[in-house]
């Protein structure tokens, strides 16, 4: 059980018989009145965000999640597969639960793979990835107007704004946190 | 003028905590202290003893308040007014405001009950607790049946009333419950007290009350607000006996207000983080040890 204190942006809690993730938390006490913690909540499982708040004294469930790293294999019609290096084991997630985390996932590279009650039910990317540039117009050197960058588009479909000295073929690195992008990777 | 920090003893409050300290001296027992989460009981007694109108802008503690709006010390600007009342004490808040070039309109006024009435279409002083709890189920409160009458009223103030003040971007909140009154005086007719609160953007700026002069009265709520600290499992506070020996000799008919400055300070530089304001802000996420 976690207490107030503990109820902080992350932190994975489990409510109404579902995983939630915390992604915001907020100490809300009228003046003279009782203290009460407001989070922002996440549903691991579909993606809605709500809002609850609990008394200062009161205990919130901690979502019995565990993160495993899992090699993406493909994608079907409805699923992305993953499979347990350690047990061969394979797992599907279907598109509510990949969600737009899908731009950043390539086959054969391993990601974080939450399970809850033994279920697998999310999947979150490393905080850089590197991709290749599948398509991307060469960019006229001196362009300012667009920022000085252009859209490129990436092996895994993610379009990423890359500054216009890079070229289509070229490996980058990637920051999934934003969608920005960080470097040219190095060889 | 300025009054202590430090007393033997705490305004006595259900939910407001104070810090505690000890005077320590070679060769003598330590002697405890609290630290002020308000300066109004010494305020009071001055005027008791006729001072007349007195401010003082004066750092106060309050224990476990650290959050986004919240730095557990702060600094308040706390007057009063003999011969006011409360609306006229919102008009001097309001020239205080203005005085400052605040780039908020003039604040409105409002009734409690017109509040909950227009944000929720609920009536905050009849409506029965099981109304209040299924309104508080809806509002995202985890566990309506845990709180009293109280907490769900401050729960639904917090969460669902607030953004409707934060509309009217600058509301003096009215009447609150008599339940509420603290140490502001109930007022007979209406039932409700005399205790108004000033919202600029959502935002709690400042307390104020047509104060409670009654010593018995003053402290039946003491006594009631300690019972309320055990049933919330925190511990007794002893009572202020020179500050009701002063409401005895007598504390003229007055208003009084604290103005939250670091509050106000945020308000007028359009930030909701106290953070902004704060030199040196309090981290809450530290762990200690």
């Amino acid at each position: 059980m976690l207490n107030h204190n503990q109820l902080r942006i992350g932190a994975r809690v489990e409510i109404d018989d579902n995983p939630w993730i915390i992604v915001d938390a907020q100490f809300v006490k009228p003046g003279k009145g009782q203290a009460f913690t407001k989070i922002k909540i996440k549903n691991l499982n579909n993606g809605r965000v709500i809002e609850r708040t609990f008394k200062s004294s009161e205990m919130v469930k901690k979502a019995d999640v565990m993160d495993k790293e899992m090699q993406y294999l493909y994608k079907d019609d409805e699923f992305w597969h993953f499979m347990d290096p350690d047990s061969y084991e394979q797992v599907a997630l279907n598109a509510d639960q990949v969600g737009d985390v899908e731009k950043w996932l390539k086959e054969q590279d391993n990601y974080q793979i939450t399970t809850w009650k033994g279920n697998a039910i999310s999947v979150v990317p490393p905080p850089f990835v590197i991709l290749t540039i599948t398509e991307c117009d060469p960019g006229v050197k001196g362009d300012t107007v667009s920022g000085a960058t252009k859209p490129a588009t990436m092996e895994t479909g993610a379009i990423v704004r890359v500054p216009l000295f890079v070229q289509e073929g070229e490996r980058i690195r990637v920051d999934t946190r934003t969608g920005a992008y960080v470097e040219r990777a190095k060889k | 003028m300025e009054t202590p920090v430090l007393s033997p003893q705490a305004p006595l409050d259900a939910h407001v905590q104070p810090m505690e300290t000890a005077f320590r001296s070679e060769g003598r027992p330590p002697r405890p202290l609290f630290m002020m989460t308000s300066p109004e009981l010494h305020m009071k007694r001055l005027l008791a003893a006729g001072s007349g109108p007195i401010f003082q802008m004066s750092r106060v503690f309050r224990n476990g308040e650290a959050g986004v709006r919240h730095n557990p010390e702060f600094t308040l600007l706390e007057w009063y007014r003999p011969g006011f009342d409360d609306d006229g004490l919102m008009q001097e808040v309001a020239d205080l405001l203005a005085a400052l070039g605040s780039p908020f309109p003039r604040p409105t006024t409002i009734t409690y009950a017109d509040a909950f009435r227009n944000a929720l279409d609920l009536d905050p002083h009849a409506a029965p607790v099981e109304e209040l709890q299924r309104h508080a189920q809806e509002a995202g409160l985890s566990t309506p049946s845990a709180l009293d009458r109280d907490g769900l009223l401050d729960f639904l103030l917090a969460v669902g009333v607030t953004p409707f003040l934060k509309e009217k971007k600058a509301v003096f909140l009215t009447r609150y419950p008599a339940s509420q009154a603290a140490l502001a005086r109930i007022d007979p007719e209406e039932k409700s007290a005399r205790r108004f609160e000033l919202f600029l953007d959502g935002l709690e700026i400042a307390n104020g009350y047509h104060e409670l002069a009654d010593p018995r009265e003053q402290r039946d709520r003491f006594e009631a607000e300690n019972r309320r600290r055990l049933q919330a499992g925190e511990r007794a506070l002893p009572l202020d006996e020179r500050f009701l020996a002063a409401l005895d000799a007598g504390l003229p008919d007055c208003a009084g207000v604290a103005v939250g400055v670091d509050r106000l300070a945020m308000a007028l530089q359009g930030t909701d983080k106290i953070a902004d304001v704060t030199a040196f802000p309090f981290d809450p996420s530290i762990e200690s040890g």
